[in-house]
């Protein structure tokens, strides 16, 4: 009864457009979202949003209400609130709602679990106060929470949305700043690419820069040595930038290097993935249309690589209209190749970015003294010191020192363990690989497996 | 520390660790509690320093808190009228001493 031609995972603008597309073919579809409410992270909480809220958020969050609100009149059986804990390699899935489990079964699954931001560990990241930016960001579109005279650190375009939406919402932030150089920039220039659409990425990213200094908030560049200063509670940011030590009173501390493909359950899949230098992040493996190494799985939008939310909806319709001819569906033959193009397009900003707003090596392989895994408090020294005694990989430091074990599941320390190791043993980050990550992918009550077991 | 901007909807009572919390109805659960100037969520187990929101999508767990004796993300979780909330209690059996 629980039997659906495709399960989505993440109603996100992949998700949702994937979703949407098949069911139009006239695929029977389940939309299964962690959320209470359809958007993912990006479009988070849009169907509810206030007109205030809306217009502080901008046009970039706002153009997401005509894609989500498409879902609830369509056919799309979508269920919020659903914890996906267990994927099997036929399209099997476990999930909760509200403590009750369901099986569901799916002839073909798509992934549209997006991104996570990449961990930014730098000494003091584990005191009340600090948070990413995203998290920030969050905060205002779910419940028009604001953080007062916030330190925005880090690098990535969502540093300058953020700082907008924030001078916008009538909070803006004490200071951002940038760890990217000026030889970042240089260096990128190579990858822009001769396109009106990079042109007007670039004039609207300008024109951010041109409210956060109207708005009189400073920016330092080139900043480093980046620590976050207190006992219980985050006080201030210190940093050095171009030669001048400096310090930012603070209790709210903003971090980001922008985002990385959420892995978790690609990985619990034991599907291929390979290292992507351009973006310092594992891929999972995937053919142009997003069919992985095992024929039932698909992964579209950033949890395939970061491409931004225009390229995540392109790939889902792109996806959902490959799938859903696959299974005999309608789809206009031309519709998948006429994507492809366009997606090609949208893409091509993606080097240049990646390039500009690379993170920087200490973020990477964190000083010694920094906390790593936040869960179980292993700091960078100690990764340091398993690599001395001979640990090769990521899962051998779980038994050295308990890394990656805590409840997070290594999603805050996977890539800096995975860094750490390829950077002392002399390997590749391919070669060093990264945790295996076992189901359930979240936790679940004793009683959750139980009520599975039952059923089955 | 955080602020709401104008409240939509309706202003409710829940409580954290006994203290009473206004917060508003259906809202995020770990924006209520920052709202209401909450820093101290839970305490890491291994270091027992203070911990609090960091991603607030279901990712770095640091939010844990305990609701009808279960652990629970505060930031995947809605608050609803007079709603229990509590730190999470040590049950390590690590001697701090």
């Amino acid at each position: 009864m629980n039997n659906y031609d495709i399960i989505v995972v993440g109603a996100g603008p992949a998700g949702v457009s994937a979703a949407l597309e098949m069911s139009q073919a006239g695929a029977k579809v389940l939309l299964l979202d962690e959320q209470s409410s359809p958007g993912g992270q990006i479009y988070r909480s849009i169907t509810k949003t206030s007109p205030e809220l809306l217009s502080a958020l901008g046009p970039s969050y706002s153009e997401g209400a005509s894609l989500v609100n498409k879902l609830a009149p369509s056919k799309v059986h979508y269920q919020p609130c659903a914890t996906v804990w267990q994927f099997g390699d036929d399209g099997i899935l476990l999930y909760s709602v509200d403590g009750q489990v369901t099986q569901a079964t799916g002839k073909h699954v798509i992934l549209a679990t997006g991104a996570l931001e990449r961990p930014v560990p730098i000494p003091g990241w584990t005191l009340p106060g600090v948070m990413t930016a995203g998290a920030a960001q969050i905060l205002l579109k779910s419940s028009g929470v604001v953080p007062e005279q916030a330190v925005l650190a880090g690098s990535g375009p969502l540093l300058y949305l953020l700082a907008t939406q924030l001078i916008r919402a009538g909070s803006p932030p004490k200071a951002l700043v940038e760890t990217q150089t000026t030889s970042d920039f240089i260096a990128a220039l190579r990858f822009l690419p001769r396109t009106f659409a990079a042109w007007k990425m670039m004039a609207k990213g300008l024109d951010l820069m041109r409210e956060i200094k109207k708005a009189g908030v400073p920016r330092y560049k080139s900043a480093r040595d980046l620590t976050a200063i207190g006992t219980t509670q985050v006080k201030a940011l210190t940093f050095e930038a171009k030669g001048i030590k400096h310090k930012l009173d603070c209790d709210s501390l903003l971090l980001h290097q922008g985002v990385v493909p959420n892995t978790q359950i690609s990985r619990s899949l034991r599907l291929e993935h390979r290292w992507n230098k351009r973006q310092a992040c594992f891929h999972p493996f995937t053919n142009g249309v997003g069919l992985t190494t095992n024929d039932t799985y698909s992964i579209i939008g950033d949890g395939r690589a970061i491409g931004g939310a225009h390229v995540a909806v392109l790939e889902g319709q792109n996806t959902g209209a490959f799938v859903a001819a696959s299974f005999g569906f309608q789809v206009d033959p031309d519709r998948v190749f006429k994507l492809l193009k366009i997606l090609e397009k949208e893409r091509a900003i993606r080097p240049f970015l990646d390039r500009l707003y690379q993170p920087p090596k200490e973020i990477l392989t964190p000083k010694d003294e920094t906390v790593v895994c936040r869960c179980e408090e292993v700091s960078a020294v100690d990764i340091r010191d398993y690599a001395k005694i001979g640990c090769l990989g990521p899962n051998q430091t779980k038994a050295f020192g308990r890394s990656g074990m805590g409840p997070c599941q290594g999603r805050c320390c996977g890539l800096t363990v995975t860094e750490i190791l390829a950077s002392e043993n002399k390997l590749s980050q391919q070669e060093v690989g990264s945790y295996r990550i076992r189901s359930p992918i979240k936790p679940v009550t004793l009683g959750e497996i139980a009520q599975a077991d039952d059923d089955n | 520390m955080f602020r709401r901007l104008k409240p939509q909807g309706q202003k409710i009572q829940i409580f954290f660790d006994d203290q009473e919390i206004e917060a508003i109805e259906g809202e995020n659960l770990a924006a209520a509690l920052l709202a209401a100037d909450v820093t101290h969520f839970r305490s890491n187990p291994v270091s027992k320093q203070p911990r609090a929101p960091y991603c607030m999508m279901g990712a770095c767990f640091e939010c844990l808190v305990e609701i009808d004796g279960q652990s629970k993300q505060a930031c995947m979780i809605e608050a609803t009228v007079g709603l229990k909330v509590g730190t999470l209690k040590d049950i390590s059996g690590v001697d701090d001493e």
